[in-house]
């Protein structure tokens, strides 16, 4: 599904990523842990094509595609939605609107009719119960003014959604509570297929609990320096970092 | 020769045709003087500092208006609110289309200047408030010495008016360039309500200059909405000069919706002249090329617990210009004041320009006074944050100033109005959205 070979990445001339090799298939989870300044919000942002960051080499291959050149709207289109580790605020459009707009955008994009508004409400309330989401929370301004635990809830509320084939979920641990770490894990794997795969990036094992993963991945200084299953997790929580940087920097 | 000495001796011929002696006509002469000792204004003066009249000065206009051009409904349906019931006064070139208007004497007037102006029964009215609320600047005298036509609109006390009222000024572009200079007058007694939505229109791209007074009187508890939608094509230009005095606990509210048009001047004041009154000014401004829009406004309290908000948005693109010039005046016995004040900007190309200037003179001590202006680009992350949701840059964009303007447009009180400018926006925006905010 997604198939990255040795992508290096700057932003304003500065190096981040410096040769990432990474092979994700359909029903797959992999976690991507790291250090603060590996370059893990770097990576999710290069795959979800943000514009500031530019490919210096390598490339990303998305269901056979290279979609290097192709916009981050074209990119979701595609099936590519990346959940925020900073969800932004925008005052004046309500989750509802938004979230209509941007599906049928895609739909639009795939050659589809917008979908009629009594399927679009059924939807919306569907997964809204999934992600335990008040009814009322829908009318709101896009995130503005919610707590970080609403803000990521959002996040998976839309992913719902869209129903992307691969979520790349950058920190959606940070600022949650415990309950609300169980309800955004509990609707991921609810979310989660033999024909979609999840992305994880996190700092800690915590989210690892709920959102158990195939391969775990360590960053540091802009390339994968460790590969193993869930167990190299565990380790990282009980050992830190620095033996990492110590056999990498050896 | 110059349009300054070409509006005065007109006005030679334009006297010869009124009723001499009346008071309306001893108000024109005088207000002739002083047109003819204060000029056009030049940016030389403070408050013109950042508009220049000279490229619209300087057409041949022909100032008075020929005879009426007939204009059928269906070709110019599009400038109406034509999903409401509504009253309405249409003048064609200046000249009162009695076809597309629909006036009424029913318990309200909703009719013309010129048959208020000539009428016994109404001499009381225009007596004790034409040009009472007008100040003496030379464009609001230039339109003083001409008014002869416009709208007339008398609201007797405890009338609820469900209709709205439309007012739209049509020019056909029959002469090479036009001046017009309409005069509205709108009373509204005690407790009574209206609402009244105004447009100026040019159907073909001769350049035309209004320049239009427009007078409103809110008594005791009234409520005013006023709503003008200023979308006028690349030669029109228009000198907006509209004067409102409220008397205690009355609401008044203008929005200003300025989306097209070569030069825009919107000189707004309000005068509270009582306790317990609220004055609105709110507006939007989307323009691009080469356009220029200017808010000047003025509220000033004068007496205590009143309050004034105002909000203005402006969204300037390519090498259009915007001017946003705030006056607030707290005088002395005005405490308890709250007056609001914000403008906000965004900047779409490096080519555009906003001069904002808050004044605020406060010579009371216990009041809320607060402004801010702010001047920004688009947020580059909330763009990125829509992108990566599937919605493509252009309607990221256009949802992005959507949600800016919203503020504004949550405050218009009539649907259909809402919906139609929501439309202007998306239309200004290239972009077609499946919801209205």
């Amino acid at each position: 599904m997604l198939k990255i070979e040795n992508l290096h990445a700057s932003v304003e001339d500065k190096s981040i990523l410096k040769g990432i090799n990474l092979e994700v298939k359909p029903g797959e989870v992999h976690a991507i842990m790291g250090p603060n300044g590996s370059g893990k919000s770097t990576l999710s942002s290069v795959i979800a094509g943000k514009e500031e960051y530019e490919v210096t080499d390598g490339t990303i291959v998305f269901d056979g595609e290279d979609i290097d050149e192709l916009a981050a709207e074209e990119r979701a289109h595609k099936g590519i939605f990346l959940s925020f580790q900073y969800p932004v605020e925008i005052p004046g459009v309500s989750v509802t609107n938004f979230i209509k707009t941007a599906i049928n955008e895609s739909r639009k994009a795939r050659g589809l009719e917008e979908m009629p508004a009594k399927d679009m409400l059924k939807l919306i309330r569907e997964k809204a119960d999934l992600l335990e989401i008040d009814r009322n929370f829908l009318s709101r301004s896009l995130n503005e003014g919610f707590s970080g635990g609403e803000k990521k809830r959002n996040e998976i509320f839309q992913m719902a959604m869209l129903d992307p084939k691969l979520a790349i979920l950058d920190e959606t641990d940070s600022g949650l509570d415990i309950d609300a770490l169980r309800i955004v894990a509990n609707g991921v794997n609810k979310l989660k297929s033999e024909n979609n795969a999840v992305v994880v990036i996190t700092h800690y094992q915590r989210l690892l609990d709920y959102i158990v993963p195939d391969y775990v991945h360590v960053l540091y200084n802009g390339k994968i320096v460790k590969s193993g299953t869930k167990e190299l997790a565990h380790e990282l929580e009980a050992k830190g970092y620095d033996w990492i940087k110590e056999e990498v920097n050896a | 020769m110059s349009l300054k000495d070409k509006l005065l001796s007109s006005h030679l011929v334009f006297e010869d045709r009124s009723d001499m002696g009346s008071y309306v006509n001893n108000l024109r002469n005088d207000a002739i003087k002083v047109f003819k000792e204060k000029g056009f204004p030049s940016k030389k003066e403070e408050a013109w500092k950042y508009t220049s009249l000279n490229s619209v000065l300087k057409e041949d206009y022909s100032v008075f208006p020929k005879q009426e051009t007939a204009l059928e409904y269906k070709d110019v349906k599009k400038y109406f609110i034509h999903d409401i019931d509504s009253y309405k006064i249409i003048f064609i070139d200046g000249k009162y289309s009695s076809h597309l208007s629909q006036t009424t004497h029913a318990g309200i007037d909703v009719c013309l200047m010129s048959s208020a102006l000539s009428k016994p029964k109404y001499r009381l009215v225009i007596e004790n408030y034409f040009n009472k609320a007008a100040s003496e600047d030379s464009l609001s005298s230039l339109n003083t010495a001409f008014s002869s036509e416009g709208a007339f609109i008398h609201i007797p006390k405890n009338k609820l008016v469900e209709k709205p009222i439309q007012i739209i000024h049509f020019s056909t572009g029959n002469e090479a360039a036009t001046m017009l200079q309409p005069r509205n007058l709108v009373v509204v007694d005690e407790n009574s309500h209206v609402q009244i939505i105004e447009r100026h229109q040019s159907l073909t791209n001769n350049p035309v200059l209004t320049n239009s007074v427009t007078e409103i009187f809110t008594a005791k508890r009234a409520i005013v909405d006023y709503y003008k939608i200023q979308n006028d094509n690349e030669n029109a230009s228009l000198i907006d000069n509209t004067f409102i005095k409220q008397k205690q606990e009355s609401l008044a509210s203008v929005h200003t919706f300025s989306f097209g048009g070569k030069l825009i001047r919107n000189n707004l004041n309000f005068y509270q002249n009582g306790e317990r009154i609220d004055s609105t000014l709110k507006g939007v401004t989307i323009i691009g090329n080469k356009q220029h829009v200017d808010h000047n406004t003025l509220v000033h309290h004068i007496e205590p617990n009143c309050e004034s908000h105002q909000d203005y948005k402006g969204i300037f693109n390519d090498k259009s210009t915007g001017v946003f010039n705030g006056k607030v005046v707290v005088e002395k016995e005005a405490q308890k004041t709250n007056a609001f004040q914000a403008n906000n900007n965004i900047l779409i190309s490096d080519k555009a320009t906003i001069n904002t200037k808050p004044q605020l003179e406060i010579f009371a001590d216990d009041v809320k006074c607060s402004h801010g202006c702010t001047i920004g680009q688009l947020d580059e992350s909330a763009m990125f944050y829509m992108q990566s949701r599937g919605i493509p840059k252009k309607e990221a964009k256009a949802l992005l100033m959507y949600a800016f303007s919203n503020d504004v447009l949550s405050s218009v009180k009539i649907p259909e109005l809402k919906q139609r400018i929501t439309k202007i926006i998306a239309s200004k925006l290239g972009v077609s959205l499946g919801f209205d905010l």
